[in-house]
């Protein structure tokens, strides 16, 4: 890898996408053909979970990079997402509002973000610590505060896109979508939007980079850290929110399973890029979509627990295969002193 | 800390080494102490009284024999989980799959401890012991090799085998080792591989006790235990001293599987009888906080163990007493971990000074093996 891969941005996304997302992508549409002329029933119900299962994988994964482009690593994406996932749906219960109870769990995920922010900015203690802290606080609160027999007024609703929405195949699986699945999608442009083509972007990247160089040019390395990791943490509150009020619409004790971490290994296989998460979480998606599918239609005689593994099996094999060959951000995990 | 007071050396009078103790002892009495505080505070914003809860707490951990057995109990597998955290951090990695570790190591047990019988027990009980352990050693060798040789973060890389490890033995529990009956667990393990009890005093803590000075000894004795602090330290000096790093994060990464694999074998053995689902759950995230708390040292994990597992000891009292949810524990566990980590905030409010030791370093990227 080149030493200026993050900041020649177009070029290795560009690169990325041929590698493999061109195969992917092609493979997924000769699936989706095959799978739509003979099972049609299936596959669209197959490509709209894959859709729904990778927006909070989109979400967390877009909250670590955020974060680590700007030099903290974040490994609390669970615990704010569990957290906020509770908050929002709390709200829910008690002003009936999904509005409000959306708002809710974006702004409990932007205070946890400050939080880690605090801890590895201010406190300069070690980010990974910073960030298990925040997992362990987010089970334990939620664990106190949960009481069983909360029911909610309802949850997000599909909003069908006018004449898009009847298409065939297409159609229902992505123009019939709830709120935060359109919102994750519109949040990865805007992401890449931001991060290179903006001057917010290039100094985020820089104080991810070469926080020294920057400061040198009068960027103010450690409140753009503090602002950043608690956007990030808001955005990973709204994959939060959209577990109990879009996904599911109630709360469970430890619900997230994992998907806070899951989230990292698809931001490492996403190299860091907006549309390279987008791309490495449908991949994601589409493997707990399969173990849905076939737990539920049982036509394949594997006991369900392997079939359980899948996601997780997915992002250890990921991990080795890729950890190596992505460059991350130079400057994460190392607190900025200045002098 | 006791033990690393002293060897500062004969030399050191009786009030240095008060003051060397005070200095490394003193953020976690204080961040136990904070933590306590905000508990009591959260507990009151719930509508309990906290003086009340507080005081079940320690009468249902140390009122009685009965109740300090079950201290000890509950923190048998808390020391060994403590260990393998804490023995981790010594080479520079962070274990977090204790609790994949220890469920691979008691599932084993206790298939060891039913499947074979007609062993006397001078062979069969350590067997088991054993074979637990070393189940956990294998599974958190993929961890290892894994970091060792592709770089993939252990962090990861644990969390998910935790998941994958719930999945295997909920399959083993349910499959092929099941009991017979409805539900899904392993059958009893046999008379033969059972860790006995002396009255209240559960033996497998003083297992726990005497594996954590054998790591003492390991860490700090030792050839392999030098070479592994110094790859904890700087792993480019320890590469360029002609140390095999690699070799050493999946050896260091076994024996950290080793000792969570342990505290499995000695729960099944000893305290629950068989293996089933849904068995010590969070025993992972408990070791991260013991270890931060004893800042490391494989002997201050003692304490550090048993102040949390008379906390989990008492929670039951706690709730039967003054009604409040034990899940607080996890809160204050939380807040010990904040406080023990934020050492800055604590020696700021005692205004002592740094003593340079204790502190981990982890975050490096991800990409670096």
């Amino acid at each position: 890898m080149t030493s200026n891969v993050a900041l020649a941005n177009n070029r290795s996304w560009l690169d990325f996408l041929r590698k493999t997302g061109v195969w992917v992508g092609i493979l997924v549409v000769v699936a989706a053909i095959y799978g739509y002329t003979t099972e049609p029933q299936v596959t669209t119900s197959m490509l709209a979970s894959t859709l729904r299962q990778s927006t909070p994988l989109v979400l967390g994964a877009l909250c670590g990079l955020l974060g680590e482009r700007s030099g903290v690593i974040n490994i609390g994406i669970e615990g704010q997402m569990l957290l906020s996932a509770f908050v929002g749906f709390l709200a829910n219960v008690y002003t009936g509002n999904l509005f409000i109870a959306v708002a809710a769990g974006v702004l409990t995920g932007a205070l946890l973000g400050g939080l880690l922010a605090f801890m590895s900015v201010t406190l300069k203690m070690d980010q990974i610590i910073g960030g298990t802290v925040i997992n362990i606080l987010a089970l334990g609160l939620t664990g106190f505060f949960y009481q069983t027999g909360l029911t909610t007024q309802g949850k997000l609703q599909p909003i069908a896109l006018g004449p898009l929405a009847d298409l065939p195949l297409v159609g229902p699986v992505l123009f019939e979508n709830p709120p935060i699945t359109y919102l994750a999608i519109i949040l990865v442009f805007i992401m890449h939007y931001m991060l290179f083509y903006t001057r917010w972007g290039l100094r985020t990247r820089a104080i991810g980079e070469h926080p020294r160089a920057a400061d040198t040019v009068g960027i103010n390395v450690n409140r753009m850290r503090y602002i950043n990791v608690s956007i990030a943490g808001g955005i990973a509150g709204l994959a939060g929110a959209f577990l109990t009020l879009e996904a599911v619409g109630s709360f469970e004790r430890a619900m997230t399973n994992g998907r806070g971490f899951v989230a990292l290994a698809v931001m490492i296989f996403g190299k860091y890029m907006p549309f390279g998460v987008w791309g490495s979480a449908l991949l994601f998606g589409f493997a707990t979509a399969l173990q849905t599918q076939l737990q539920f239609s049982g036509t394949i005689q594997i006991p369900h627990q392997f079939i359980g593994m899948l996601p997780y099996v997915l992002t250890i094999v990921v991990l080795a295969g890729f950890v190596g060959r992505t460059r991350p951000p130079a400057a994460e995990g190392q607190p900025y002193e200045t002098e | 800390m006791a033990i690393q007071a002293s060897e500062k050396g004969p030399t050191s009078s009786f009030g240095e080494r008060l003051a060397s103790f005070w200095r490394s002892a003193s953020v976690p009495i204080m961040a136990i102490l904070l933590a306590a505080l905000i508990g009591a505070i959260i507990l009151l914003l719930s509508g309990a009284n906290p003086i009340d809860a507080y005081a079940a707490l320690f009468k249902g951990s140390f009122s009685n024999a009965r109740a300090i057995g079950r201290t000890l109990e509950k923190a048998t597998p808390l020391i060994l989980g403590g260990l393998a955290v804490a023995f981790a951090f010594k080479g520079g990695l962070f274990n977090i799959g204790g609790q994949g570790q220890l469920l691979i190591g008691a599932i084993v047990s206790a298939a060891i401890g039913f499947g074979l019988g007609g062993l006397p027990f001078i062979i069969h009980m350590p067997l088991a012991l054993i074979g637990g352990a070393i189940a956990g050693a294998l599974y958190a060798s993929i961890a290892g090799a894994l970091k060792a040789y592709t770089g993939a973060h252990e962090v990861i890389t644990t969390i998910m085998l935790n998941f994958v490890a719930i999945n295997i033995t909920d399959f083993l529990a349910n499959g092929p080792w099941k009991d017979e009956g409805i539900v899904a667990r392993t059958p009893a393990i046999l008379e033969t591989a059972a860790i006995p009890k002396l009255d209240n005093i559960p033996l497998g803590f003083f297992i726990a006790v005497a594996v954590a000075i054998i790591i003492w000894y390991l860490l700090f004795r030792t050839t392999l235990g030098f070479e592994i602090r110094t790859v904890g330290l700087n792993p480019n000096a320890a590469k360029y001293s002609g140390i095999l790093v690699a070799r050493l994060t999946v050896l260091t990464m076994a024996i950290s599987g080793f000792l969570a694999g342990l505290g499995g074998s000695i729960e099944t053995l000893g305290v629950v009888g068989r293996f089933q689902p849904g068995f010590n759950v969070g025993l992972g995230f408990d070791g991260i906080t013991i270890a931060l708390l004893a800042r490391t040292h494989p002997l201050a994990v003692i304490p550090a163990a048993i102040l949390i597992g008379a906390m989990q000891a008492g929670s039951s009292q706690m709730q039967f007493d003054a009604k409040v949810s034990f899940e607080i524990i996890d809160v204050i566990q939380a807040l010990i971990l904040f406080f023990v980590s934020a050492e800055m905030i604590v020696r700021w409010i005692l205004r002592i000074r740094a003593d340079g030791d204790g502190g981990v370093r982890l975050s490096s990227g991800w990409g670096q093996g």
